[in-house]
């Protein structure tokens, strides 16, 4: 245990900035995860790897000479490609099955996308420099890495961009349709394999911005996948489906959770301290339906 | 259906039998030395597992085509049988049973990486059969009174406190106050015991001990608090992630600190992939192209270096350089011991004290060679940007003076 943290208000200060920095851009792999979850009622294991996908796109630009944040775009253009191939070759065939289906389903996919990786881009550990600098604040007592500014800025402008897309465009509208009731929905003339696909795509090509910013703010590597799979599911469960204020603020809270946690207990328990939190969450949660269900008798 | 099981409980007698009558040849057929090893080639490792197997392979081949082995006025050459153990402890050490005693393989060469080695040395342990190892460092593959164990390398715990000693003596004499991050794996944990001996040893205070995850990938929390604490040296251990991580995050949150020790920054590349941020890093190494011992097959460091260059077309990280010296290793103790009895072999092995283009080799009881001291480089860069390992201690094959304290951030 150290509390170094509370005693020196800049350290704290430190710890909530960077913890809300990474937060944003965990809601924004948890938003995607929230998104086909909702719809599709299948919960992604592979999310976690599409992100490193993702990440080896922009590593990949950046080996050869392009800068990685252009990564942003390319990455979920290839990705949401990657995702509609996913779906095609698998999830058509569980999605209408029960949870337990398609999480053995995409677990598979995860283990399969990990040992690719690893065979087509090798074990070492990657990264991309994005050159961008340091803003230092008060005295040069907080510092914030621009990459870091960078990713959280991009995630937002992500988010915002996909929130008016679902308001507004047709697609958009019959994926919240089917999310609603994707019975009623094919009934209207929705066609619910389309917006599956998409919802699909849109979810791969969300990890894939995610996974370049990740390569620029810092490392990826084939096997890194699960710890992102994990805070994302977190994530959704602490917010609940098509919840987006509900996903950024669980984002960011689970940022800053993080960061205490690390400075708290130690870099090593990092992780840990996120399993023992979702642990926690979940029978939280059963507490307080078993409750209701009680009250409903 | 009873007909189907009995057909399948025949076949698969039959298989039984096949795969242990059939696959059961000796060691040394004709006149070859059938040498064992389980190799990760995909998986985690996958990448340091393919400079350990270009390692062995170079040396086969070079011991081979400059006479081979001679054992009883006969002349042998090399061969080894590779497995796959996709860089999992248990499927290694099944691996080595299989080569043991299925394929009847009677000397081993090391896999890569502490854990790995750790598995498999019960196995060999148990068959008695000989194993030099170039890839397995932790300190506890030494305590544990095996005989059959033996490794070209240093052991991990002398990784970094070259260092440590290096500062204190920057310091005046003075004892120094240490930053310490380090994995929680076997390996980087046995580097922190170096250190906490090294410590011990010059008075100096640990003033930060911070461990890290295996999925490690941001130790900010570290760094900031080493920019208040503001110790004399910070020494980081995480293989290639810590290394990449730590270099990115100084650079980033301009993290000032006199001196900086890490591990694995050949492996990953570090001065390739972080280019000027990276320099003024220290790192320990067991082997370094620049080096001046020198042996009959590889002739010395360069030569070794431009050779593995040719064939394998990437500069030798000291993983496969180690990996060839294992194979010199049993070639030496072959011909001292003249036969091929394990136990005479083991016992040759014991006995082995030479040079080779890596370093002396020379085994305490424990099977950890004792003959050959770490380097440590330091990077160091051009005005143009382009950046180059130089050994900086000990002393003796120094081709560059140590840079220190590091230049503050703001200087720059």
């Amino acid at each position: 245990m150290d509390f170094l943290v509370f005693q020196y208000p800049m350290i704290t200060l430190q710890a909530c900035l960077d913890g809300i920095l990474l937060g944003v851009l965990f809601a924004l792999i948890a938003y995607g995860m929230a998104l086909q979850w909702g719809v599709m009622n299948i919960i992604n294991i592979a999310q976690g790897d599409l992100v490193i996908l993702g990440g080896y796109i922009a590593y990949f630009m950046y080996l050869y000479g392009i800068h990685p944040a252009w990564g942003v775009i390319v990455a979920p253009v290839i990705m949401y490609f990657v995702g509609i191939a996913i779906y095609k070759l698998v999830i058509n065939k569980v999605v209408d099955r029960d949870l337990f289906i398609s999480i053995l389903a995409t677990f598979g996919i995860s283990i399969l996308f990990m040992q690719l990786m690893n065979f087509a881009f090798g074990a070492d550990v990657v990264l991309a420099n994005s050159g961008y600098g340091t803003t230092m604040l008060f005295d040069n007592n907080v510092v914030l890495p621009n990459s870091k500014i960078f990713s959280a800025f991009i995630s937002i402008v992500f988010a915002i961009c996909l929130v008016i897309y679902m308001k507004k465009s047709k697609l958009g509208r019959a994926i919240r349709a089917t999310a609603q009731n994707a019975r009623a929905a094919k009934i209207l003339g929705v066609d619910t394999e389309k917006v599956y696909a998409a919802t699909f795509g849109i979810n791969a090509a969300l990890c894939g911005v995610a996974g370049a910013l990740i390569s620029i703010t810092f490392t990826i590597h084939p096997y890194m996948g699960l710890p992102y799979t994990i805070r994302s599911f977190m994530i959704v469960i602490v917010a609940g489906l098509g919840n987006l204020p509900g996903v950024a603020m669980s984002g960011m809270g689970l940022g800053v959770f993080e960061e205490f946690a690390d400075y708290i207990l130690g870099t090593e328990f990092r992780i840990g301290s996120v399993f023992l939190l979702l642990v926690l969450i979940l029978v939280y949660r059963r507490f307080k339906l078993s409750r209701k269900r009680e009250y409903l008798k | 259906m009873r007909l189907n099981k009995i057909i399948l409980s025949f076949v698969s007698a039959l298989v039984i039998l096949l795969s242990t009558s059939v696959a059961s040849f000796a060691k040394v057929v004709g006149d070859k030395i059938i040498l064992g090893a389980a190799i990760s080639l995909t998986g985690k490792y996958s990448s340091n597992g393919v400079h350990t197997q270009n390692g062995y392979n170079m040396a086969v081949d070079r011991i081979n085509s400059m006479g081979g082995v001679k054992v009883g006025g006969k002349t042998y050459k090399f061969d080894i049988i590779y497995y796959d153990d996709e860089s999992n402890p248990k499927r290694a050490a099944q691996l080595a049973e299989r080569l043991i005693s299925q394929d009847g393989v009677e000397f081993m060469l090391g896999p890569y990486s502490s854990g790995l080695t750790k598995a498999i040395a019960p196995v060999t342990e148990k068959y008695g059969v000989p194993m030099v190892e170039a890839n397995g460092a932790s300190r506890s593959l030494f305590t544990k009174g095996y005989k059959y164990l033996f490794a070209v390398l240093a052991p991990a715990n002398l990784y970094l406190d070259v260092a440590i000693e290096t500062a204190v003596e920057l310091n005046g004499g003075k004892p120094v106050r240490i930053a310490q991050a380090f994995e929680q794996d076997a390996f980087s944990q046995d580097v922190r015991l170096g250190i906490l001996d090294a410590a011990e040893r010059t008075g100096s205070k640990i003033i930060i001990d911070d461990k890290l995850p295996k999925e490690l990938n941001d130790m900010a929390a570290t760094l900031v608090k080493v920019k208040q604490m503001k110790p004399d040296v910070l020494v980081v251990s995480g293989h290639t992630k810590g290394a990449l991580t730590a270099i990115r995050q100084i650079a980033e949150m301009k993290v000032d600190v006199p001196m900086l020790a890490m591990t694995h920054c050949d492996a990953a590349k570090l001065s390739k992939q972080h280019g000027k941020n990276s320099q003024y890093a220290l790192c320990a190494s067991q082997w370094h192209k620049s080096l001046t011992y020198k042996d009959d097959f590889f002739k010395d460091g360069m030569t070794y270096a431009a050779d593995f260059e040719k064939e394998f077309g990437y500069d030798p990280p000291y993983q496969s350089a180690e990996s060839s010296a294992a194979l010199l290793v049993f070639k030496d103790a072959f011909e001292r011991a003249n036969s091929f009895d394990q136990k005479k072999v083991r016992d040759a092995l014991a006995a082995t004290n030479m040079q080779t283009f890596y370093g002396n080799i020379k085994f305490a009881p424990g099977g950890q060679n004792v003959d050959k001291p770490m380097v440590l480089f330091q990077v160091m860069c051009d005005a143009s940007g382009s950046c180059e390992n130089k050994v900086v201690a000990p002393l003796k094959w120094a081709s560059a003076k140590l840079i220190h304290p590091i230049p503050k951030w703001s200087e720059r």
